[in-house]
């Protein structure tokens, strides 16, 4: 049996749903000879620690009746470096301004000898490079599944499964709220606004949606595409951006007539990076509905392949997370 | 110069490589051949549809080597607009000056806009259009979506493009 112990940072949704992956997979897990154990999960208003593993159950609990995890004061920081464990899941939320508290998490774990797995974009974002060198300095694992496509597996595909082929470019949709947005647009003929409106009853906008709508989410997701799968040194703000909030019920129409469909499209290849609305053939590939996300990757041998699944949620996004935990199980 | 040519074969086998070999005997570059061998002319032929690149100085020697090998000449077109891109825009379309908006890429003599729908909602509203535009080539497609894309940015029209990858790559 091979005990693996890990740390949950931040304990949101994506925090929670990994727990819940973790206690819904563990009779498996054992079976195949591993024990992953959480020591320490950390929140916002302190956190819980147990060298023994903690009773995720009760933590899960805990967290849905007072609104935290905490059972001490111990922070993030003191749990990553302090206590004793092999893999750092860091799932704070993203910060696109300056990529904390995530980014510090991270290079602590590095620097104290801890794999990294993560759902957070921010500090990919904007330090993708010093991240990947800190992790390759210290010897360990970083892994990032979780932060582009939510379950959909496009790190795991581009590098393993279709490893030795060179990518010429990627296009897809990356952005689940603006997919639904325009979806919903087409098909009911909503004005953008009236369509936002829905998708914030329904929890699927935030209330400030500003961070979908521009493209913002997108491009970030699409400069670490660029930088894990080109090798290279962007950020978010090398992205020419433009978002959904111009777009108009007639001109989805318009398109439709036409057999197009609008969809805002994340774009890498021939050095440029762009996220914009484009038209889509109603019967490509990329033209998918709802809430799902799809990239297209074009390579020398394999030539096109695309895949398509959920981009977001609780257990999904947990699904990528519980991936890369057991891809360093696995090859450490 | 791209030459699109209707031909018509006799219905007996081997016509078809008949009608084809001289125009590659000329370095022409054959693009497409459209084949119909179930719709016959009244003449009791069958047209074929032929679209090549050739010099145009041996146009006539071609067409005049189709005729002695029996093969008939129907019709001899120049294929000027080959590619063609479809856009949206939205924005202040019509008070921005449409008929400029064409103009632009009717100038460049290298392609047209050949298609317009307009859509306008109400008069505080945005419109919204589509647009097919027509060139010569794929280069000169580009060309003119660059033209189209500078005018969107001057009159603050949001241009919605084709997804690119897939056709470039394609």
């Amino acid at each position: 049996m091979k005990t693996v112990r890990v740390s949950i940072i931040g304990f949101g949704a994506v925090g929670q749903g990994v727990a819940k992956a973790i206690l819904s997979t563990k009779e498996t897990l054992i079976e195949q000879g591993i024990d992953l154990r959480v020591v320490g999960i950390s929140d916002s208003k302190g956190s819980e620690i147990n060298a023994g593993g903690i009773d995720l159950k009760r933590a899960l609990e805990r967290k849905k009746q007072k609104g935290t995890v905490a059972k001490c004061k111990d922070d993030a920081l003191e749990i990553i470096k302090n206590v004793e464990h092999e893999i750092v899941v860091e799932a704070t939320p993203t910060n696109i301004k300056n990529g904390e508290p995530g980014s510090s998490n991270m290079f602590a774990a590095f620097g104290s000898g801890k794999h990294v797995v993560t759902s957070n974009k921010g500090p990919l974002a904007l330090r993708f490079s010093e991240l990947k060198e800190a992790a390759e300095d210290n010897g360990v694992f970083f892994r990032y599944e979780a932060t582009v496509g939510g379950a959909v597996p496009i790190f795991n595909l581009i590098h393993e499964a279709l490893a030795g082929n060179r990518v010429i470019g990627i296009e897809g949709i990356l952005n689940g709220t603006t997919n639904y947005i325009l979806t919903r647009m087409a098909e009911e003929r909503l004005t953008y606004e009236l369509a936002l409106k829905e998708a914030q009853e329904l929890g699927i906008a935030e209330t400030d949606p500003s961070y979908d709508v521009e493209g913002i989410d997108s491009a970030c997701k699409l400069v670490i595409l660029a930088n894990s799968v080109f090798g290279r040194a962007a950020t978010y703000r090398d992205v020419e951006v433009t978002g959904i909030t111009k777009i108009t019920p007639e001109a989805l129409e318009l398109a439709s007539k036409n057999n197009y469909v609008v969809k805002l499209i994340c774009e890498a290849g021939n050095g440029t990076l762009t996220v914009a609305p484009r038209l889509v053939p109603k019967k490509h590939p990329l033209a998918v509905g709802g809430t799902l996300n799809v990239a297209s990757i074009l390579t020398d041998l394999a030539g096109r392949i695309t895949i398509s699944g959920k981009g977001a949620g609780s257990i999904e996004t947990a699904s990528s997370i519980l991936s890369d935990i057991l891809y360093i199980v696995r090859n450490s | 110069m791209i030459v699109s040519m209707t031909l018509e074969l006799k219905d007996i086998p081997g016509q078809l490589v008949l009608a084809l070999a001289p125009i590659s005997e000329l370095h022409g570059n054959i693009m497409s051949v459209v084949h119909q061998h179930e719709e016959k002319t009244p003449r009791g032929t069958i047209p074929v549809q032929v679209t090549f690149e050739i010099d145009q100085g041996v146009l006539d020697e071609l067409i005049e080597k189709l005729e002695t090998s029996g093969v008939g000449v129907a019709r001899v077109g120049e294929e000027r607009l080959r590619s063609s891109v479809s856009v949206v825009l939205i924005g202040h379309i019509i008070h921005s000056d449409i008929g400029d908006t064409i103009d632009k890429i009717d100038k460049t003599g290298f392609a047209e806009v050949v298609d317009l729908s307009l859509s306008m909602p109400a008069i505080e509203r945005t419109s919204s259009a589509y647009l097919v535009i027509n060139a010569v080539g794929i280069k000169e497609l580009k060309k003119a979506l660059e033209v189209l894309r500078e005018v969107a940015a001057k009159k603050e029209l949001l241009m919605i493009e084709p997804i690119r990858l897939n056709s470039e790559a394609a």
